[in-house]
């Protein structure tokens, strides 16, 4: 119950005491193939200390001491395209998801494993995630889990849980839970205790037209999971939902600071604090304001945009912004962020600001422009 | 009387099974130099000798086949890893009492700590992997992923590497060029950082390293299995060999220790004396400890194609500075602090060689006890791990079978071409009773396969006598079983083992249509062993097969034996059907999704 509180109060604590002018800001260093990415569209990244993993349409890449290097099928890589990207925080080792089964790396050597040679359900690997001595995988034929210390490979789909829909997109384990995005299919929880799976979806269907808001999830459609400090989080082609255990709330573009309803991943920092890749740019929330980073989508100029709880938006004048507004994720590295978009990797410098809160809005008094953006 | 008295009191009055051979391993000298820890694996033995007297002070038991040793820090604790049991003893080195027993993964063999002793790892050989431990908690913090056959870990002098090397190569694509690797980790962060790949490498033993670090050398083999066996007469079958890597070495540089006409097979235990000038390779087929001089070794790398030097059999004259014979089956090496003695255990007389390196003479044998008759299987047992017999002593049966397991290779053994009738290395586990033999049953029994075929075939020398013969075949009947580490311990079976013995036992597929009686797996997989020993055609024969008729393996620890099929050719489990079962020949499965298949899989582990 502790547990469950704890976030709550910082969801509340936080809405009442953040400002716009508060909102992270970042100078942005973008990476392409005229750096050295083997492709521009990247659809993951991964940060392993001071090593960057990508993970792109044409292979894997390494960012390393200011160079990008490539690692290909003839590398032993199981497919070019890559789709995510896990670290096992204890080994080291990177779990590569890939449209061809799925890769471990681990110091130079690479380990496949498809549904040929091992027990993984399927070879269309959009996620994977690393719970301990379990890796987890989300596949076009249900959920898949290898134990790396007995080789043994459980499959979770439609005959063995509450999965309607196999074709799982993300995976999102914590201590006691696992959660899937099940694309179509909602979120499917997994007990690690009990070992028993609960679904949770739309209460008013597949309809795109939200009749009860804020009463379950938001749509069946779901791309992504994001399961920190019992906060789950999931990202949808048609918004937002996050699910303290209890309660569910939901944003949309309409009501909140999205920039878009379309979703390619949600992470959380904490289970407020959160990041959204969305086709119209990289979004945060801070519990209470909305902060948007992208080329603006017409003139595509660096772009800042601050929306505070009552919905005032605010342009604050920037100089850089991730590569493109197409975002389908991001990984932290200390209060930098790493962005995968579909026109390369951008790198995303936090500006830590030391003035107060007037002075900053003195002189940076950012642009008014309207309730919405 | 003095603790030390008493030890030699009770060492006198412990008696031994008379059944059991100690079969000494693993060896650690105390850093005082006065006491010799040495692992006997036949007995679950740690016995120290006082190496004043030469003579054992104490014996103390540990878990099963002990494989492993390391000395932890100021040599207060000694950790042994028992195979058997997947753990490893912690013993306080004062008292010889055990102070815990630590949980490992699957099979530890070799054992080492970091320099402050704050963290414990364990070589995994059948769970591939490394265990890290924290000796606070004495709990295991993280799994490391080993290469295949992780077995012997050494410590970098400085404390910030820790090697692993490996008795069976990675997996690799079906018929082409084995590869080891050499794992190392970051004592730091306790992973590995590191993947030094050994091309035409399999087997890889012990590690030492120069008192400066500069130099590290591995034992290893290099088996030579992608042409026929027929080229043995040609130096063409094993290269008995070190590794060799360190400053100023492009990569791992692979150096013979045969002759052109001798050869020192299977080369195992490895030390470097701290002048860095010489270093020693026991040859455990051979009974031969090899001395090498370290400077014309570093200059023969120096000034040669390492390609060419890896296969030039005359290469060995220009390092090579003595052989010194030994007792049968030498294993580890461990040299006395002050480098004037080399003790070497030899697993087969079950005692240890004194070498006096500067005579590089065996000046006195520490006998570690056990029967002094001979068993029919112990002299089998010896016939089993000599290379006596191979022609100019090549190799011998444990050259292939290593410590009487598998090698992990696929061979070309009779001299009917290149790429005919390629065979997998089979395990001998249990395999006694299974007759026929060979991989189309044409050997009727043991006799068969190990005498004619092997003299014929493989040793291209006259082979053993009928005597020698019976004994061989008494031992490899009675090798014994390893735990099957995917049973409970209650021999019960898990919900999926359940669910994949009803696949394994079914009779009729999914739709309820049944399923062929020569096609039920039962049928051929019969019995205690898992075979009916008859021949069938289950479709996985290649066009290079004389015939498509494959002997019915037997299946026990099936999971350990990879690769699969009569030829290898399955590199998992899986392939047997994913790949290579396209028309329901090898068992029907196709009807099976893939759940079913993993189900299969799990029950297959437990045989």
């Amino acid at each position: 119950m502790k547990k469950l509180a704890l976030p709550g109060i910082l969801f509340v604590l936080l809405a009442r005491t953040a400002a716009p002018q508060d909102m992270p800001r970042f100078r942005w260093e973008n990476f392409t193939t005229a750096e050295g990415l083997p492709d521009n569209r990247v659809y993951s990244v991964c940060v392993d200390g001071a090593r960057i993993w990508a993970g792109t349409d044409n292979g894997l890449a390494l960012y390393e001491n200011g160079k990008w290097r490539s690692f290909h099928p003839a590398d032993g890589l199981a497919h070019r395209a890559v789709l995510y990207l896990a670290l096992d925080k204890k080994t080291g080792d990177l779990w590569i998801a890939t449209m061809g089964g799925l890769s471990r790396y681990s110091a130079g050597r690479f380990d496949t494993f498809n549904q040929l040679n091992s027990g993984l359900a399927n070879d269309v690997v959009y996620g994977v995630a690393v719970q301990g001595e379990y890796v987890w995988t989300a596949t076009a034929a249900g959920a898949s889990r290898l134990n790396t210390r007995t080789n043994q490979w459980s499959l979770f789909n439609e005959r063995n849980t509450p999965m309607y829909e196999i074709w799982t997109y993300s995976v999102s384990p914590g201590e006691d839970k696992v959660y899937y995005a099940v694309w179509g299919g909602g979120l499917l929880e997994y007990d690690v205790k009990t070992e028993r799976w609960k679904d949770y979806n739309d209460p008013d269907g597949e309809t795109e037209i939200v009749l009860y808001k804020d009463q379950g999830l938001i749509h069946e459609i779901t791309t992504s999971v994001s399961y920190v400090n019992q906060i789950v989080w999931v990202a949808t082609y048609f918004g937002a939902s996050r699910y303290d255990g209890r309660n569910w709330r939901n944003f949309l573009d309409k009501d909140s600071g999205l920039p878009s309803n379309f979703l390619n991943q949600v992470k959380s920092v904490d289970g407020t604090r959160t990041w959204f890749s969305t086709d119209k740019g990289l979004a945060y929330f801070d519990g209470r304001n909305w902060a948007t980073y992208r080329p603006a989508l017409d003139t595509r100029r660096p772009e800042m945009l601050v929306r505070d709880a009552a919905g005032k938006v605010t342009s604050v004048p920037v100089d850089s912004a991730p590569v493109h507004h197409y975002t389908f994720g991001v990984d932290f590295q200390g209060d930098d962020i790493w962005v995968a978009t579909a026109k390369g990797v951008s790198h995303g410098m936090r500006i830590h600001q030391e003035v107060t809160s007037n002075d900053h809005r003195r002189r940076d008094p950012g642009v008014l422009v309207g309730d919405r953006h | 009387m003095s603790m030390w008295g008493v030890w030699l009191a009770m060492a006198a009055a412990q008696a031994l099974s008379p059944a059991q051979y100690p079969s000494p391993v693993e060896l650690a000298v105390s850093p005082d130099g006065a006491r010799l820890y040495i692992v006997c694996q036949g007995t679950d033995e740690l016995v120290v000798a006082d190496t004043r007297a030469n003579s054992v002070a104490r014996r103390l038991k540990v878990g099963r086949v002990p494989k492993g040793i390391a000395l932890g820090p100021g040599a207060a604790r000694v950790y042994v890893s028992n195979s058997w049991d997947d753990t490893v003893s912690e013993i306080d080195a004062a008292s010889l009492a055990v102070l815990r027993t630590l949980h490992t993964g699957f099979e530890p063999t070799g054992v080492i700590t970091d320099r402050a002793g704050a963290f414990l790892y364990t070589a995994n050989r059948i769970s591939n992997d490394i265990s890290v431990i924290d000796l606070a908690s004495g709990k295991e913090v993280k799994r490391l992923a080993a290469g295949r056959g992780a077995s012997y870990l050494t410590l970098s002098p400085e404390g910030r590497r820790v090697y692993c090397t490996h008795i069976y190569p990675n997996p690799g694509r079906y018929r082409t060029p084995p590869q080891s690797e050499i794992t190392e980790i970051d004592t730091a962060t306790q992973r590995v950082i590191e993947r030094q790949r050994v091309v035409n490498a399999a087997g890889m033993f012990h590690a030492a390293f120069s008192a400066d670090g500069r130099l590290g050398l591995i034992a290893q083999i290099r088996p030579k299995n992608l042409i026929p066996l027929a080229h043995v007469a040609h130096g063409w079958v094993f290269g008995n060999s070190l590794a060799v890597f360190g400053q100023g070495i492009d990569g791992v540089v692979q150096v013979p220790i045969d002759e052109l006409e001798r050869y020192f097979a299977m080369p195992f235990g490895v030390a470097v004396d701290s002048a860095r000038r010489l270093a020693y390779v026991s040859s455990s087929g051979s009974d031969v400890v090899t001395v090498l001089d370290l400077n014309r070794l570093l200059a023969a790398i120096g000034t040669t194609e390492h390609r060419a030097l890896a296969n030039d059999l005359s290469a060995a004259a220009r390092y090579v500075a003595a052989r010194i014979p030994v007792g049968r089956n030498p294993k580890a090496l461990a040299l006395s602090p002050d480098g004037t003695r080399l003790y070497v255990a030899n697993r087969l007389d079950d005692n240890i060689s004194v070498i006096d390196t500067s005579s590089r003479t065996v000046t006195a044998t520490i006998g570690l006890g056990g029967p002094r008759e001979l068993t029919p299987e112990r002299r089998g047992e010896r016939l089993f791990f000599t290379a006596k017999y191979g022609f100019q002593g090549h190799f011998g049966c444990a050259s292939c079978h290593i410590e009487a397991t598998i090698d992990g290779l696929e061979w070309d053994l009779e001299p009917d071409g290149f790429g005919i009738d390629i065979v997998d290395n089979r395990s001998l586990e249990q395999v006694g009773e299974t007759a026929p033999f060979k991989w189309n049953g044409g050997n009727p029994d043991l006799e068969t396969e190990c005498g004619p075929r092997t003299e014929k075939f493989f040793y291209r020398s006259q082979s053993y006598s009928p005597e020698e013969l019976a004994d061989l075949v008494r031992y490899i009947k009675s090798i014994p079983l390893r735990p099957n580490r995917y049973r409970l311990p209650n021999g019960e079976l898990t919900p999926a083992q359940e669910r994949g013995k009803a696949i394994f036992e079914r009779t009729r597929k999914k739709d309820g249509t049944p399923i062929a009686e020569p096609l039920q797996c039962p049928v051929c997989h019969s019995g205690k062993y898992y075979t009916n020993r008859q021949l069938t055609d289950v479709g996985s024969g290649k066009p290079t097969d004389r015939s498509p008729l494959i002997d019915v393996p037997h299946l026990t620890n099936v999971s350990l034996t990879a690769p699969y099929l009569h030829d290898g050719s399955a590199q998992t489990l899986e392939e047997i059907w994913t790949v290579f079962n396209p028309r329901d020949t090898h068992g029907v499965t196709n009807d099976l999704a893939k759940d079913g298949l993993n189900d299969l899989i799990e029950y297959l582990k437990t045989l």
